[in-house]
């Protein structure tokens, strides 16, 4: 009989393999850790001593960092920026997507689904910068034509931009939850007399309501985490808004456009790596909170 | 002259060009319980699918003949919800809805238009009383149903079945989830209802026909082999000698 212990050069292509397969899982946690580090590393000498006021920075409108006689760094006017932008977005995003997904899932014919499936995707492959080029120079003289708005680059522009954007996310991630909702359920509710739509608000938007939500705060991140679509369409005024047509800047798009600007270490340098940090914890509390929301449904339901 | 809920002739049933239903011919008559036996891929659950229209999902499905539900032709009726109501459906294994106990079996009243409180506390405790559930879970209706053991979902299914106050029920091997003891009283709640309503049972196990049926029909291959009072075809000498093997666990 052959032993059963084989010799170390047969097993080597597994050992080979299993390494590979260890070192692309450790990679991803350890870039994740790495992110946070380098992060935090840049913005922290601004932490210990000087003059930053955390409250200043959470809570003040003005944000003027590069100002020589009195430097401003309130983020408010940024922070709503982004909230009214993305507000709009996803007041858009949401109905839409979910409605694709709910005709995708329920209602469309096979082989047009298939169909839609593609241009979905293809839909969300699209760059941010070209949809920033098509709201600057598609939306921007369509929202002046249609509102009489003196400029188009605003919340307006990158709330639908943004919600183009999320849509495809919430339809395919949406869809994909509904038509994990297993078949038999949908044959009760069917034997039960229910119709397409009944079956569709009584079963089984209950039943998917865990995947519906991760599906909906994933377009959120997206669209909280977008930079280039919305540094290009809402027209780069830091103030707080008072209406849609109101242009303003995002968190983001604060990031981007000054980083080139600010000379490595500078008190600037720093407080644009701050926000970044403020960035990165609304998106992960956001993360988080679908993750919580998700596990706590799908527990209590067991 | 016997008076029947249910009359088929010439049911025919393809999926693509295989042959489910070969051309099948039965009456079901009025408050009696109706089994129907054979082994796997017999054509038994088309069968159901047939009677509630649920077969209308399977694209592939092709169905020719007639079936008279109390007059009604099933296979072209305009009212297909309506039909769906007067057939209560229970499967093989329990699909407890996403919902509490009480939304599962409120959810058909609810359908057609019953909306007052009070109206569907009644129904609910009637139909759970009647699937002999309510006693375990009087005290917890706003649970999950899902969160039931199996025995105690099966016995929800037969309760939501009967809370749109069904004229034929419909029960596919009911009892291939759950326990013998959860059986049995289910057995005895069909009992008790045969005096209000049909009921067709389709089951693997032919002691639960023999025990619970006033007729039983034999289905093969999607052909009826035979048919006729439960009495006869357990008797030591069917129609057919097919019957006496399959009765007997000599195949299936």
């Amino acid at each position: 009989m052959k032993p059963l212990r084989r010799s170390i050069f047969d097993r080597l292509p597994e050992i080979l393999i299993e390494g590979v397969i260890r070192l692309c899982g450790v990679s991803a946690i350890l870039l994740v850790f790495g992110i946070f580090f380098f992060v935090f590393r840049e913005a922290y000498g601004l932490l210990p001593g000087g003059d930053f006021r955390l409250g200043h920075f959470l809570f003040d409108t003005h944000w003027n960092p590069a100002s020589q006689s009195g430097p401003a760094y309130g983020t408010l006017a940024l922070l709503a920026g982004t909230a009214s932008v993305t507000l709009l977005s996803m007041a858009i995003a949401i109905p839409f997507g979910l409605g694709s997904a709910i005709y995708l899932s329920e209602f469309c014919v096979p082989y047009r689904r298939e169909t839609l499936k593609v241009v979905i995707e293809i839909l969300a492959a699209i760059p941010s910068v070209v949809w920033g080029f098509i709201g600057l120079m598609v939306m921007n003289p369509l929202i002046i034509a249609v509102t009489g708005a003196p400029i188009g680059l605003n919340i307006l522009n990158g709330g639908l931009l943004l919600a183009l954007m999320s849509i495809p996310i919430i339809a395919s991630l949406g869809e994909d939850a509904l038509k994990a909702v297993p078949d038999s359920y949908r044959e009760a509710g069917l034997a039960l007399g229910a119709s397409r739509w009944q079956l569709v608000y009584r079963v089984l938007l209950p039943a998917a309501r865990p995947g519906l939500l991760a599906a909906v705060l994933l377009g959120l991140g997206r669209a909280v985490g977008e930079t280039m679509a919305v540094l290009m369409a809402t027209g780069h005024s830091v103030h707080v808004p008072t209406s849609v047509l109101d242009s303003v800047r995002t968190l983001t798009a604060t990031i981007a456009a000054e980083l080139g600007e600010a000379s490595v270490g500078s008190h600037h340098y720093q407080l644009l790596f701050l926000v970044g940090i403020y960035l990165l914890a609304i998106t992960s509390a956001f993360n988080l909170a679908a993750d919580f929301l998700v596990r706590g449904r799908r527990r209590s339901s067991r | 002259m016997v008076d029947n809920i249910l009359a088929i002739s010439d049911l025919t049933l393809r999926y693509g060009d295989q042959t489910a239903l070969n051309g099948i011919s039965f009456e079901v008559p009025r408050f009696e319980i109706f089994s129907i036996i054979g082994p796997t891929q017999s054509g038994k659950s088309s069968l159901l699918r047939i009677l509630n229209r649920t077969i209308d999902f399977n694209a592939d499905a092709r169905v020719s003949g007639s079936v008279l539900l109390d007059g009604e032709q099933v296979l072209t009726t305009p009212h297909v919800h309506d039909l769906r109501r007067k057939v209560g459906m229970v499967a093989p294994l329990p699909v407890g809805l996403p919902l509490s106990i009480y939304d599962n079996v409120a959810f058909a009243p609810r359908l057609a238009g019953v909306s007052k409180r009070a109206d569907l506390d009644g129904l609910v405790e009637s139909c759970l009383r009647q699937a002999a559930l309510w006693d375990e879970v009087k005290d917890r209706l706003d649970q999950l149903g899902t969160r039931l053991s199996g025995g105690q979902q099966q016995r929800l299914t037969i309760a939501r079945a009967l809370s749109h106050t069904p004229d034929l029920l419909c029960l596919d091997e009911f009892s291939i989830a759950i326990d013998p003891v959860t059986t049995m009283r289910i057995e005895e709640v069909l009992r008790e209802l045969k005096t209000k309503l049909t009921i067709i049972l389709v089951t693997n196990l032919i002691q639960q026909a023999r025990r619970l049926s006033d007729r039983t029909l034999f289905l093969w291959n999607g052909s009826i082999i035979e048919q006729g009072t439960t009495e006869a075809m357990f008797s030591d000498h069917p129609a057919n000698s097919l019957t006496y093997d399959y009765i007997r666990g000599a195949f299936g």
